[in-house]
């Protein structure tokens, strides 16, 4: 694969698309899976169709529609968050089913042949094209700092958002600064894995890294580090067996997460084991 | 005569259609130590939500330091119910107390200061956590949870330090080493502290306000059997304290039957 690394740019690509979609991932993962935005990311996610279809219909760049519709979802769920109005659950549900209905609408409307729409359902991370990288560069470089620069407000604000606003932090614009970031998230993400399977690489790794570490930064780095462990070693087994990539990643992220699981408790089961036959061999 | 820390006037707080504060009038005198108790759904959280600011007054008025509550912030420090905190938070106990440091923001590359961490240091100790300042929150007793929330209340140097329910879900020992802290804290601050520990309270704070709705009493901690019991809407027995509420609902069913 090294050799076809080099020769092929499309691979070339795909793996800085793998590292960058990991990178994100594994940051924003983990607070999305601290934070219980696992649903709300799934919402925004699919509402990405709607721009996607949009985007075929009007001529422009679906990823840009995508971009377009998953930040108006996201603010618009955090909108109707603050408001109380409606259940979150129920408000995430109806962003999401009217997000794909008007994406097939769109697709529906467009004249000539329907394109194919697989690539963003499922991710096409061979067909990453150098436009399509330059943007998950920018997208990320910008998310990133905008976490680092904010660190220690992210973190008062995630760990209680009540007491940030108490001690006069502007919560209503973190939150949607975070909401953002899950859109920015979603549309790099729509591009390695697809619109369907993108909420696996936003929780997998991070669901993974908790098994690892005990810090917000920990496991953000061992988010990324996993993240990008399973796009690389998915590539790999797409470029091998000819297989479909985004799910080949999605299998092996979710996979690594089991296996650590399951480690995980033979370790604790192991480590009780040891603990009980020292107590009785001091009670001998 | 100086201006109380904090002043009620009148005020009424709905929640749609739904009162949870009813004409509720109350001084809270610089200094004073201050124990509110009523019944779940009683409007305790709610009178303290109001005085922070987070919820609107549908009538009447709040001056918390003479101030508008948004606005008297600053110098109010809060201590929240450990239940609507998410326990399992990456975070270590030094780093929640530290950002109790912290005001307004959100600012870019913030970072604390040495007098920040000397600061919050001291407090941990005062309040018998020193030795936790490196361990994640997710390890922590519900005691020791407790106390590195009043520390963080207090790393931003409030004059009034408002309480909801500090004493619940916490061991007996945990329990009086926190009453001994609010009551040597009260020689410095005015103190306002939500409680449903009943037995307990009178014998703590200097005064007693009792909320259901309506504000049935405020003053000397003593209460008689006729206080609580308008309070409650039910004969309560002291010794049955800390399930208030369910008596209640027990005796409403009673007066259904």
């Amino acid at each position: 694969m090294f050799d076809a690394l080099l020769r092929y740019e499309f691979l070339r690509n795909a793996v800085w698309a793998g590292l960058f979609a990991s990178l994100l991932s594994g940051v924003i993962g983990v607070i999305i899976v601290e934070k219980k935005l696992v649903m709300m990311s799934g919402g925004i996610a699919h509402t990405a169709y709607g721009g996607v279809g949009l985007g075929y219909l009007m001529g422009f760049e679906p990823i840009l529609g995508a971009f377009a519709f998953s930040l108006a979802a996201a603010l618009g769920v955090g909108w109707f968050r603050r408001r109380g109005g409606g259940r979150p659950d129920v408000v995430i549900g109806l962003f999401w089913s009217l997000g794909m209905a008007l994406g097939i609408l769109f697709i529906a409307l467009t004249p000539g042949y329907p394109p194919d729409l697989t690539s963003y359902l499922f991710g096409g991370i061979l067909s990453v094209t150098r436009t399509d990288l330059m943007l998950m560069a920018a997208l990320t470089i910008v998310v990133i700092a905008l976490i680092a620069a904010l660190y220690n407000d992210w973190k008062a604000y995630l760990f209680d958002d009540e007491f940030a606003r108490i001690i006069g932090m502007n919560t209503v614009l973190l939150e949607n600064l975070l909401l953002g970031i899950i859109a920015a998230t979603v549309v790099v993400l729509i591009r390695s894995v697809g619109i369907i399977l993108s909420l696996a690489l936003m929780t997998a790794p991070a669901a993974t890294a908790a098994l690892f570490s005990g810090s917000l930064r920990g496991r953000m780095a061992w988010a990324a580090v996993l993240g990008a462990g399973s796009c690389l070693a998915g590539l790999w087994i797409s470029y091998r067996m000819n297989v479909a990539s985004g799910a080949a990643i999605v299998i092996i992220s979710v996979a690594i997460y089991i296996v650590a699981c399951a480690m995980r408790r033979i370790a604790h089961r192991s480590g009780r084991a040891c603990a009980c036959a020292g107590e009785g061999e001091r009670k001998a | 005569m100086s201006e109380p820390a904090i002043r009620l006037e009148h005020v009424r707080v709905c929640f749609g259609r739904v009162p949870a504060l009813v004409d509720v009038s109350l001084e809270v005198r610089e200094g004073e130590y201050l124990g509110v108790i009523g019944p779940n759904g009683g409007g305790k959280t709610t009178l303290l939500r109001a005085i922070l600011g987070l919820v609107p007054v549908t009538e009447g008025e709040i001056r918390v330091c003479g101030r508008p509550p948004g606005r008297g912030r600053a110098a109010v420090g809060y201590v929240p119910q450990s239940a609507a905190i998410d326990r399992r938070f990456p975070i270590t106990v030094g780093e929640v107390v530290l950002t109790g440091r912290i005001s307004g923001g959100p600012r870019p590359l913030r970072r604390y200061t040495s007098a920040d961490r000397r600061h919050t240091g001291a407090l941990l100790e005062r309040v018998g956590i020193a030795h936790l300042a490196g361990r994640q929150v997710a390890g922590l007793s519900g005691g020791e949870f407790q106390k590195m929330l009043i520390a963080r209340a207090l790393a931003a140097e409030p004059r009034i330090l408002l309480l909801d329910e500090p004493t619940a879900s916490v061991d007996a020992v945990s329990r009086e080493q926190i009453y001994a802290l609010l009551r040597e804290m009260s020689r410095e601050m005015t103190i306002l502290l939500v409680t449903h520990d009943l037995l307990a309270i009178s014998s703590h704070v200097r005064r007693l306000a009792c909320l259901n709705g309506r504000l049935f009493y405020h003053g000397e901690p003593e209460l008689s059997q006729s206080v609580i019991g308008a309070l409650y809407g039910c004969p309560v027995d002291l010794i049955a304290h800390g399930v208030p509420h369910r008596v209640l609902s027990e005796h409403r069913e009673e007066e259904n039957v």
